[in-house]
């Protein structure tokens, strides 16, 4: 992805969720458990959880400089790819298995999500929502590929490969027989669960088998 | 920094052929101070041609030390926090017993009568350097290369007294192609016939078989870019080819000089002796199990390669990181990007110095904690 991409996004996610991406999954994450981050950038959250809730905390990132700068704050990040990085991993090594906004990314996210059901208890899984308003009514009246606050990409420069909306996601956790503990919908500051597939711009689930 | 190499002897050491070497010298430098609870000890471990002389300037001949770039007051390992040890290996040339070391037996250099060493005995030899500075456990344990074999051969072999491991370039255990390099350094030496059954300590040595084995060794240690970038076609003070086979281009001179170089410092006995160490390194003991290898480990890992490495190559070290994985145990991976080939923990370092500076940070925060 492109440099100025990565920071638009990243300054994104900070914008809409704040603190609050670390406060969910904070709260969600019991003290002293092991988490595995998948595409954990510099290690931020990591190091965060690490400090803050005592977990065994370790990262998967493709990105060498990102996985640099985190193993640099003592975080041990796996320099790899997600799509395959999970299959070393002995069943059931994680208490929780996070993937923050990079789902739709992946290759084979079907493939990642089994797998980190596999090695985790619980997966976390956070993504920006294809069914929001914005992105409907920027096809409907643009006719363009939606460029849009969660997807601020042009078609040509975006990362992400595999769009999907709440209710895609709710009716595969379905279909796959997951059950999905918690769910938290949130847009802008607000979280609702009002309209979610309409109205939330990012879904954070969690998940067990 | 002016550092002193020291050194110490031991009765004996048992060896992996059945054999007992005895008595045995090892050289070491340290450098920092050990902290009063004894848990800032790090162990650097050399690689094939290095020595005990890893970081600051020599007293008698006032060269910097073979990794100086990396070890120091506020390098990669900060002596200002840290006691860094290092010892010249087993079966090496730089004052710790090897072939060219008197057999008290016969009151003549060991030659080829020089028991056959492993990447083991070399470590076992440094355990008792480390039980003789009254070290319990060592905050790491860290090589590149060859080094990088000791140190994972120490997390096996004594887990209990490694808090963590930084292999760098380094593979679990040798492969074909080592091997196959390895061998034709051997072939190289043994060709010469200033060589002699590697009986010629009080004669010429095999000077120009050594440079040739030097040369190759070189040749493996950069990458094709690294050697487009710096050598390219140029010719070496000339505008035009010589039309014989003196030096035509840089590369050459470069080689040439290099091997030369080497043939004052290093003994073809001990080139003999490392390589084959070398090619005897198998972490997993022909089980090809690196898991089985790693089941009783308690390090912290943090494992390094290099993308133009084509000697030790990044699958190797992903070998030995998927096997840890596996057995979930705490391990960091990054390949780093360089253009240097395999001589890149030597030379590029600022990011190794980066990741490892944290790396270790974090380990002695946990020691610390604990």
């Amino acid at each position: 992805m492109s440099d100025s991409g990565d920071t638009r996004r990243r300054g994104f996610v900070r914008e809409i969720l704040g603190r609050s991406d670390y406060a969910i999954i904070s709260e969600w994450i019991e003290p002293g458990s092991r988490v595995l981050d998948l595409g954990c950038g510099d290690g931020e959250l990591l190091a965060w959880l690490a400090e803050n809730k005592a977990v065994e905390a370790r990262g998967i990132e493709i990105d060498a400089r990102k996985v640099q700068r985190a193993i640099a704050r003592g975080v041990s990040v796996y320099h790899g790819d997600i799509d395959q990085g999970l299959t070393d991993y002995p069943d059931g090594s994680f208490d929780y298995v996070i993937l923050s906004q990079t789902l739709q990314e992946t290759r084979r996210p079907l493939h990642v999500l089994r797998e980190m059901l596999r090695v985790g208890r619980h997966a976390i899984v956070a993504f920006p929502n294809y069914g929001h308003w914005s992105v409907r009514l920027s096809l409907l009246l643009r006719g363009r590929a939606p460029v849009t606050r969660c997807f601020p990409y042009q078609w040509y420069d975006s990362p992400n490969i595999h769009f999907l909306t709440v209710k895609d996601f709710q009716t595969l956790a379905r279909e796959q027989g997951w059950t999905v503990e918690r769910e938290i919908f949130l847009s802008g500051r607000y979280s609702g669960r009002l309209l979610a597939n309409l109205l939330a711009e990012v879904a954070v689930f969690l998940l067990r088998r | 920094m002016i550092v002193d190499t020291q050194y110490v002897r031991f009765d004996s050491l048992s060896l992996d052929c059945g054999a007992t070497l005895s008595p045995v010298d090892v050289a070491y430098e340290t450098y920092g101070r050990l902290n009063e609870s004894r848990t800032n000890a790090i162990l650097i471990l050399h690689a094939f041609s290095g020595d005990a002389h890893a970081a600051g300037l020599s007293r008698t001949d006032g060269k910097p030390g073979w990794w100086d770039n990396m070890i120091g007051p506020g390098k990669a390992f900060d002596t200002e926090r840290y006691f860094v040890i290092c010892s010249n290996v087993l079966g090496g040339c730089r004052g710790t017993t090897g072939p060219s070391s008197i057999n008290p037996a016969t009151g003549r250099p060991y030659g080829l009568s020089f028991p056959v060493i492993t990447i083991s005995d070399m470590v076992r030899l440094q355990k008792k350097l480390v039980d003789h500075l009254g070290i319990e456990r060592l905050l790491s344990v860290c090589g590149g290369s060859m080094g990088g074999m000791q140190a994972l051969e120490w997390a096996v072999a004594y887990p209990e007294m490694v808090v963590s491991a930084i292999p760098i370039a380094t593979t679990a255990r040798s492969s074909a192609q080592q091997i196959a390099f390895n061998e034709v350094g051997r072939q190289a030496i043994m060709a010469d016939p200033d060589w002699n059954g590697g009986d010629y300590y009080d004669r010429q040595p095999p000077a120009r078989g050594l440079a040739v084995a030097r040369m190759i060794g070189h040749i493996t240690f950069m990458s094709d870019e690294s050697m487009r970038v710096k050598f390219g076609r140029r010719l070496r003070q000339k505008e035009e080819f010589g039309f014989d086979f003196s030096v035509d281009f840089e590369v050459e001179s470069y080689l040439r000089y290099r091997g030369s170089q080497f043939v004052n410092r290093f003994d073809a006995n001990s080139y003999l002796y490392l390589t084959k160490a070398m090619d005897y390194f198998d972490l997993t003991n022909g089980t090809g199990s690196l898991a089985e290898a790693f089941r009783n480990v308690k390090a912290r890992f943090l494992v390094i390669s290099f993308t133009s490495d084509w000697l030790y190559p990044s699958y190797q070290s992903l070998e030995i990181v998927n096997a840890l994985r596996a057995l979930n145990r705490d391990v960091a991976y990054c390949e780093i990007p360089s253009n240097y080939g395999h001589d890149a923990f030597l030379v590029d370092i600022a990011e190794q110095s980066e990741i490892i500076r944290g790396f270790l940070a974090s380990t002695y925060r946990m020691v610390s904690s604990s």
